[in-house]
């Protein structure tokens, strides 16, 4: 467990670990005020940053399974798209999505998201 | 009189400038070269060739010491510029050579990455980068032994293949999962680890190198994970780095590389640079189409003409491996906004991938068939409109514009005498025949009768093809469920292949089996990950990612994100320590709800994810361990008293019960099994609507299956009587684990046996003893592998990522 200093609230981008942190075509949680946010890492390596709550039923995504760009809900099976947020298929809904990216192998997020308190 | 051109460094680039620049201009300048190595300018790109013996260093010199000599270009062999005067505009060399300039072009190129671990000066380190360390190789080669090659990227796979075709023992060592990963997908990188181990080179992916060992040269390569490779020879390739310390002492702009503008110039608008040593708009570049590019921009901009600009390149990979046939440009990331386009031909070794955005070829993937990559490369740099030629654009140029293919014209168009079964070798004339001749209808028939697509099952789809052509609408094939949108396949016909065709991973079956997704989905990969661990026992390594959450945190996540948790109760009993033991953990963890559940055990619920593995450290110390309570696997074996109380007891049947479970407790199953055993035809363990059941009776045990009590309502069958508790077990592991063979993923006992037949099922059990006692010796072997307490593993770190946030901002931390 890291520090993590006050002040990194205000930054940015925060550090919140290393690409490989995360399993891939898995995910990890990030704990706010505001709620779980989800990063997820695709095969490919792109990560994506959602609220860990499907649309539907407010299941946790990170649970889920990754396949291509898309999560599959744990709880009713509903598929996520990463990139925008969108409920495929016949289901409608959409999941907030935050800032995201890596550098020198590093996961960087959105400060913002960090101390949001709601979406 | 002529202006003074001095030329740092004479690798391809910069002969390739001096080629262009004599040809446009031959009077403009005086030229002098200085080269750092002793040689001539030679096709660095070539150096896999000579190293693999398929070429001489003759055959790789672009310019020799005549070429030079007829230009009037004064070339220094061995002399490395070791500094730049800008103001007097001259440079100077290692042994003091000076050189006036009026226009000076730095082409110094790039070196080499050595990752600075333990013993990387010993003597035997080598990088592969120039002749000397081609030469250094050979050497080696001569005396035989081992290499490892550090770094799985082009340069390393062509340094591997050149090294085990002089001979040695190789493995490639690469951080990343797959080979390439930076100019290949994964599908595409594992064929290409499949291709290298076939040719006897050891492929280790996610190896990370701690140091190399040796006292006065390297004898062996050691591993983060602690494992030992013994080498002769260690080879560096993980990457290169921009020669720019001459540029930057001169006092240029370098940032990675030498920056440069649209025409090359550097920040001194009379040094120019190209080549590897450059950063161009951010970017360094490693291959050598985008090189030359510069090469013509600096010649035209030497010649004075000012319209010249280089743009940036699109950069295409080839591997030069004799035999691989491997490209890759543009993005081939996945993505919303972009569509692909797949061919896959197992058989042929072929994988084609175009990704389309907007109409546009924006990324290309092919391996075993690439002739059409500098087309799709093409297209690509030209943005052109591809919604025309769609239809057949993976065919190729030579389909380009034409009707679709129509697969039907495909096989009519085949002479009798081609082959269409590549296993049995039976030709199209022949299965004509014999559908004419015999009246065949059925794939099934054509198989019985021929053969053809009897073995692998691979030209199935060939086969019915001839079949509706002899046919036509008369012919209708069975209409197979598919396993889920990313393949035309059923269940029964992905598992025959994954035995037929010794298939052991899962991105295997999608390349082998054609998937039409490159990563499969939430359905198709937990059955897959079943068929696999069912297929290879201790062979298959489970892919936790391809696993429902509940088989992947060993526990049932609940409509609120909380878990359950179910200890196993053998056969339902318990005593005071455990439930003391149950007691404190709700208790110590709040545990908001405990209940009794149908299966005779106690559920803890509303268990948050981060406490699990401290909750089972604790249920472990008791004695307890994982119920698999949430897996497609052995769930419980309910019983009655028996003969130890009750007074209509006629056999052991909590004895018999705790006897079976803890026999096939942690065995893996198409969806979950639940069995009982009653004591008596009273039948309090309800085993009359179980999976498996067992009633006791005076005179032995009557074995019961296929019953269910959940969506469908069924009594069981009855699969036999047997004297013995030992004849009982030996049956129902038979059972089970052909069923565990048979079974479709998600299809309970009752639905498999409903397909199959009962009396089929009893055939295979029951009447055949040695088919019996086959499939009972697998059951065991399979479970030597798993009966490993998941929650211990779990407790001692396994999977540890699982159980903690990445990171915490509601406290003000951060988690690892």
């Amino acid at each position: 467990m890291n520090a993590q200093p006050a002040t990194a609230l205000r930054a940015e981008w925060i550090d919140i670990g290393q690409l490989d942190d995360i399993p891939r075509q898995g995910a990890r949680t990030v704990k706010t005020p505001g709620g779980d946010i989800a990063i997820f890492r695709t095969m490919d390596d792109q990560i994506f940053a959602l609220w860990d709550r499907c649309p539907h039923k407010g299941g946790p995504l990170s649970q889920g399974i990754v396949h291509g760009h898309a999560i599959t809900c744990p709880l009713h099976n509903w598929v996520i798209s990463l990139e925008n947020g969108e409920a495929q298929g016949h289901d409608s809904g959409c999941v907030h999505r935050f800032r995201v990216k890596i550098e020198a192998g590093r996961v960087l997020l959105d400060g913002a998201a960090c101390s949001a308190n709601a979406a | 009189m002529k202006s003074r051109l001095v030329v740092v460094g004479n690798g391809m680039v910069a002969g390739r400038a001096l080629e262009h620049l004599l040809a446009t201009a031959p009077e403009t300048y005086q030229v002098t070269v200085f080269n750092a190595e002793p040689r001539v300018n030679y096709d660095r790109i070539m150096l896999s060739p000579v190293l693999s013996g398929e070429k001489t260093y003759d055959d790789i010199i672009i310019h020799d010491d005549n070429w030079y000599a007829d230009r009037g270009i004064k070339l220094h062999k061995g002399q490395k510029i070791v500094a730049i005067d800008k103001a007097f505009k001259t440079v100077t060399s290692a042994e003091g050579i000076i050189a006036a300039y009026d226009k000076l072009l730095i082409a110094t190129g790039s070196s080499p990455i050595v990752i600075p671990v333990p013993g990387h000066d010993l003597p035997g380190v080598l990088t592969y980068r120039d002749l000397d360390d081609v030469e250094a190789m050979f050497t080696s080669a001569a005396k035989g032994g081992s290499a490892v090659v550090i770094g799985g990227g082009l340069l390393g796979l062509e340094a591997a293949a050149g090294l085990r075709a002089r001979g040695m023992a190789v493995t490639v060592l690469h951080l990343m999962p797959t080979l390439m990963e930076r100019q290949l997908d994964t599908a595409a990188g594992f064929l290409l680890q499949r291709e290298f181990e076939s040719r006897g080179i050891k492929v280790l992916t996610q190896a990370d190198t701690k140091a190399i060992l040796g006292t006065t040269h390297v004898e062996a390569v050691e591993l983060k994970d602690g494992s030992l490779l013994p080498a002769n020879i260690a080879v560096m390739a993980v990457g290169i780095r921009p020669n720019v310390t001459l540029a930057r002492e001169a006092g240029l702009t370098v940032n990675r590389g030498i920056v440069v503008d649209d025409g090359m110039a550097t920040s001194d608008p009379d040094i120019l640079s190209i080549g590897e040593c450059v950063e161009h708009r951010g970017i360094c570049y490693g291959l050598v189409a985008p090189l030359y590019e510069m090469a013509r921009v600096v010649a035209a901009r030497l010649s004075g003409n000012r319209q010249a600009d280089y743009a940036g390149s699109v950069t295409a990979t080839k591997l030069k491996v004799t035999g691989i046939d491997l490209f890759s440009s543009g993005d081939f990331s996945e993505g919303d906004d972009r569509e692909e386009i797949l061919l896959r031909d197992a058989a042929g070794g072929i994988y084609k991938r175009l990704i389309i955005k907007n109409d546009q070829i924006i990324g290309t993937v092919l391996y075993g068939d690439t002739r059409d990559g500098t087309w799709f490369l093409d297209l690509l740099k030209r943005g052109t409109d591809i919604s025309g030629m769609r239809d057949t654009l993976i065919f190729g140029q030579q389909y380009a514009g034409g009707s679709p293919l129509d697969p039907m014209a495909a096989v009519a168009a085949l002479p009798d005498d081609s082959e269409i079964c590549g296993c049995n070798g039976v030709c199209k004339g022949t299965i004509l025949l014999a559908i004419a001749t015999q009246n065949l209808a059925s794939l099934g028939d054509v198989r019985s009768h021929t053969k053809a697509s009897a073995s692998c099952g691979s030209c199935s789809g060939l086969v019915e093809q001839i079949l509706t052509l002899s046919l036509g609408d008369a012919y209708k094939p069975a209409a197979v469920q598919p396993i889920c949108g990313c393949t035309d396949l059923g269940h029964d016909d992905v598992r025959r292949l994954i035995a037929v065709k010794h298939i052991k991973t899962i991105p295997a079956i999608m390349q082998e089996l054609e998937w039409k997704t490159s990563s499969g989905c939430a359905k198709c990969r937990p059955a897959l990950n079943f068929y696999l661990l069912a297929a290879w026992p201790g062979q298959y390594q489970d892919d936790s990612q391809s696993r429902f959450i509940n088989e992947r945190v060993h526990a049932n996540i609940q409509r609120d994100g909380t878990y359950s948790v179910v200890p196993r109760m053998w056969g339902g009993m318990t005593n005071a320590r455990e439930l003391r033991a149950i007691a404190d953990t709700v208790d110590k963890f709040s545990v908001p709800a405990v209940k009794v559940t149908g299966g005779q055990r106690i559920d803890l619920l509303g268990i948050r994810k981060e406490d699990l593995p401290a909750v089972w450290a604790d249920l472990n110390a008791a004695g307890l361990v994982s119920g698999h309570a949430y897996g497609k696997a052995l769930r419980t074996v309910k019983t009655c008293v028996g003969t130890d109380w009750c007074r209509f007891g006629t056999q052991d049947s909590t004895g018999l019960g705790i006897r079976i479970e803890k026999f096939m407790w942690g065995s893996w199953t198409p969806a979950k099994v639940k069995m009982a055993v009653s004591g008596c035809p009273r039948n309090c363990a309800e085993a009359t609507c179980k999976d498996v059941g067992v009633i006791c009776v005076d005179s032995g045990y009557d074995i019961h299956f296929a019953g269910a009590a959940g969506l469908d309502i069924r009594g069981t069958e009855i699969l036999c009587h047997v004297d013995t508790e030992d004849d009982a077990l030996e049956m129902i592991v038979a059972l089970v684990q052909l069923y565990r063979e048979q079974g479709r993923y998600l299809e309970r006992i009752y639905k498999w046996a409903k397909r199959t037949g009962i009396q089929t099922i009893k055939d295979q059990i029951v009447e055949d003893a040695e088919k019996r006692r086959m499939l009972f010796d697998r059951f065991v072997h399979s479970q030597s592998f798993a009966q490993s307490d998941p929650w211990a593993e779990r407790v001692a770190g396994n999977e540890a990522h699982e159980f903690h946030p990445m990171a915490d901002f509601v406290f003000g931390k951060a988690a690892q």
